[in-house]
């Protein structure tokens, strides 16, 4: 029990709670069971390109390029959708994560075998996707009633009372979970996040877990582009632009640290649950949507700040047991 | 090499070699490279336009890139330490917030300046003391920053942006020196360059950033005060955001919430186009300054030749990359000019 409680996901779970009711208090429409729903619905694409910033930032590094990743595979995906409107609606599923693994799995190599920092390649691949995007669409929109009805009701669809998004997520933080926890993979990832050197000596592939990172990143940010284009309805140039910052925020919030190393798939499902919170609570409270930005700014610094304080406090109280 | 020297035979084997040898070694250098891209990139377009080699387009081309330019060089020094501030763009909007309020205020172009500078200053200040006093990773704390910076200038701006400016403020960023052809702000950017020169190269600060950015533990050891070194660089890199800010919001003449947005990565990219290593320690301020100018007059090129500002990112994107992957490709190649035991030395260096 006590040591349920000094866990980090034990108080995010208390702070989404705590907020929660502070809004309901303000709105108390805030708390039906609809708009809980609707607020998980809204962050499903957030907890599944977070899951895939996470294992980047184990690594000890970042990837910039998520936002213009799912740019990218959205406009593909939807205009292909537009101009061959004949293609299944399931094969866009395996059609993103492919697509986007490819993206992703270019600044793998470029990190692996160019030994670029991440963040750098990232960079760089952030400024190139999003000019491809002009590229492919020529500048132009896919708007919704250029969509067939079934590409556009991909995320809304029930199955067992859920919509496709939900399980969507639910599914990727399943895998993410098992693969983080219980793949030889998995633990190599937190094995080089954690001390590189001392990994490598251990036999790790260090330049496989930087491809798989990559790969994985890429993926689930090419689903995620799916999601986004079609819950949306509308595939464009600046198509989740900035995106990326809220996923290295809700992984940061999720207790991840930044350095890498340590973190948990849990962790970063309630960082990102939490943003969603905040995000759907700003209109409710009639408050600007503009003030989103500088919030999350605010909760990345926060967090940060809290996580490095707690770090350090754990690491002087093991310190001074261990001289006891 | 040592055992070169030992011998007579040796030796003047060495002196016969050394000419071409030296020569290919400055051929590859990384600045020379650049230099050759330059001249490369200015051939290409006079070809490819009739307009593009013309003293008064050249000149105003510059205003396109100066802002950048005054940035690129506290920036130098930023990633010379080993560090990165992704949140310049953002502090540029912040200080162009605040300008556009004491405008709006009724406040005069001297008091506008010193509020463009001071948080610009003070922001940098924030970004550095979080780093340093709390040891956060620069990576994070500036991308916090980032967002928190432009946010407040997003929550305050909304979809509104401030216009009104004194007439005596556009002179910054709109100006010309005397009747000349010359645009003021060339000489915002060479008296910045001269004075980051003058700093890196020959005073005790300068040394102190190339030995933090090669090691920062050796570095603390050996008397330097690492965390007063990156927390000067930081602020500095702020101030000259504010800088930036007053050139930009002069020559535009407007603050939006969307300022100067992206300038981070071509700043970045500048910086290490310039021959700089991200990971801190080497590179020099003359690569930097050929890099500014290479990537000006190339996009000032394209955008001659109509080429969209879109497809231009993909450019600075590939760029940013290529520079760093092509010094691992020339060390090898100039490795393998060297003969003998050098030549395993170099390899040695090379995989560090």
């Amino acid at each position: 029990m006590k040591k349920l409680l000094k866990r980090k996901e034990t108080t995010l779970v208390l702070l989404i709670l705590l907020l929660i009711f502070a809004v309901s208090l303000r709105a108390p429409g805030f708390v039906a069971p609809g708009s809980l729903l609707n607020i998980v619905v809204d962050t499903s694409i957030l907890i599944i390109v977070s899951l895939g910033q996470f294992g980047v930032i184990l690594i000890g590094g970042i990837d910039l390029s998520i936002g213009s990743t799912m740019a990218l595979v959205g406009m593909a995906a939807a205009m292909l959708n537009q101009f061959v409107p004949g293609i299944p609606v399931w094969f866009f599923a395996p059609f993103s994560l492919v697509a986007g693994a490819l993206l992703g799995g270019l600044g793998g190599i470029l990190v692996a075998f160019g030994k670029l920092p991440p963040l750098i390649a990232s960079l760089g691949m952030m400024s190139a996707y999003r000019g491809l995007v002009f590229i492919l669409s020529k500048g132009q929109w896919v708007t919704a009633n250029e969509m067939t009805e079934g590409f556009r009701k991909i995320p809304e669809g029930l199955t067992l009372g859920l919509p496709h998004m939900v399980w969507a997520a639910l599914i990727v933080a399943f895998l993410a979970h098992l693969f983080m926890r219980h793949t030889r993979s998995g633990r190599d990832v937190y094995a080089i996040g954690g001390n590189p050197t001392a990994a490598r000596f251990a036999g790790v592939n260090q330049a496989k877990v930087e491809i798989n990172v990559f790969l994985i990143s890429g993926a689930l940010a090419g689903l995620a582009g799916l999601l986004y284009v079609s819950r949306y309805g509308i595939a464009q140039n600046e198509t989740a632009s900035g995106f990326e910052m809220q996923t290295v925020a809700a992984a940061v919030l999720g207790g991840v640290n930044i350095a890498g190393g340590s973190g948990t798939v849990l962790g970063v499902i309630l960082g990102s649950l939490f943003l969603g919170v905040v995000n759907n609570a700003l209109p409710v409270l009639r408050l600007s949507p503009f003030l989103q930005m500088a919030i999350q700014g605010f909760i990345i610094l926060t967090a940060v700040v809290a996580n490095t304080l707690v770090d350090r406090r754990n690491k002087r109280v093991f310190a001074a047991g261990r001289v006891r | 090499m040592s055992d070169l020297g030992t011998g007579f035979v040796d030796s003047s084997r060495l002196t016969m070699m050394s000419g071409p040898r030296r020569l290919a070694d400055f051929l590859l250098r990384w600045e020379s490279m650049l230099f050759f891209i330059f001249i490369a990139v200015f051939v290409g377009n006079s070809l490819l336009s009739p307009y593009f080699l013309d003293p008064f387009n050249l000149f105003d081309a510059t205003f396109n890139f100066m802002e950048k330019a005054v940035m690129a060089m506290p920036m130098m020094f930023v990633i010379l330490l080993g560090d990165i501030d992704i949140s310049v763009a953002s502090i540029i909007s912040l200080s162009s917030l605040f300008m556009g309020m004491a405008s709006a205020a009724g406040a005069d172009t001297p008091t506008i300046l010193a509020i463009g500078l001071a948080v610009g200053l003070l922001a940098g200040i924030f970004n550095g003391l979080l780093i340093t006093k709390l040891a956060i990773p620069s990576i994070a704390v500036t991308l916090g920053s980032s967002s928190l910076f432009r946010g407040i200038a997003n929550a305050v701006l909304g979809d509104q942006a401030y216009t009104k400016y004194p007439a005596s403020f556009a002179y910054v960023g709109q100006g010309y020196l005397g009747e000349s052809i010359v645009p003021f702000e060339i000489l915002i950017f060479l008296a910045t360059a001269l004075f980051a020169g003058v700093v890196l190269n020959r005073t005790v600060y300068g040394r102190h950033v190339y030995a933090v950015g090669n090691n920062k533990t050796a570095a603390r050891f050996s008397g330097v005060p690492v965390d007063k070194v990156r927390l000067i660089a930081f602020a500095v890199n702020g101030l000259a955001a504010g800088v930036a800010a007053i050139m930009l919001t002069s020559r535009i003449g407007s603050t939006r919430p969307n300022i100067a947005s992206g300038y981070e990565t071509d700043v970045i990219t500048i910086v290490v186009l310039g021959g700089v290593a991200i990971t801190g320690g080497k590179g020099n301020i003359a690569g930097v300054i050929i890099s500014i100018f290479l990537l000006g007059y190339l996009k000032f090129g394209m955008g001659v030749l109509n080429v969209p500002g879109k497809v231009m990112n993909i450019i600075t994107g590939v760029l940013l990359v290529v520079a760093i992957l092509l010094p691992k490709f020339t060390d090898g190649l100039r490795a393998k000019l060297r003969a003998g035991k050098a030549k395993s030395r170099a390899r040695g260096e090379e995989k560090v």
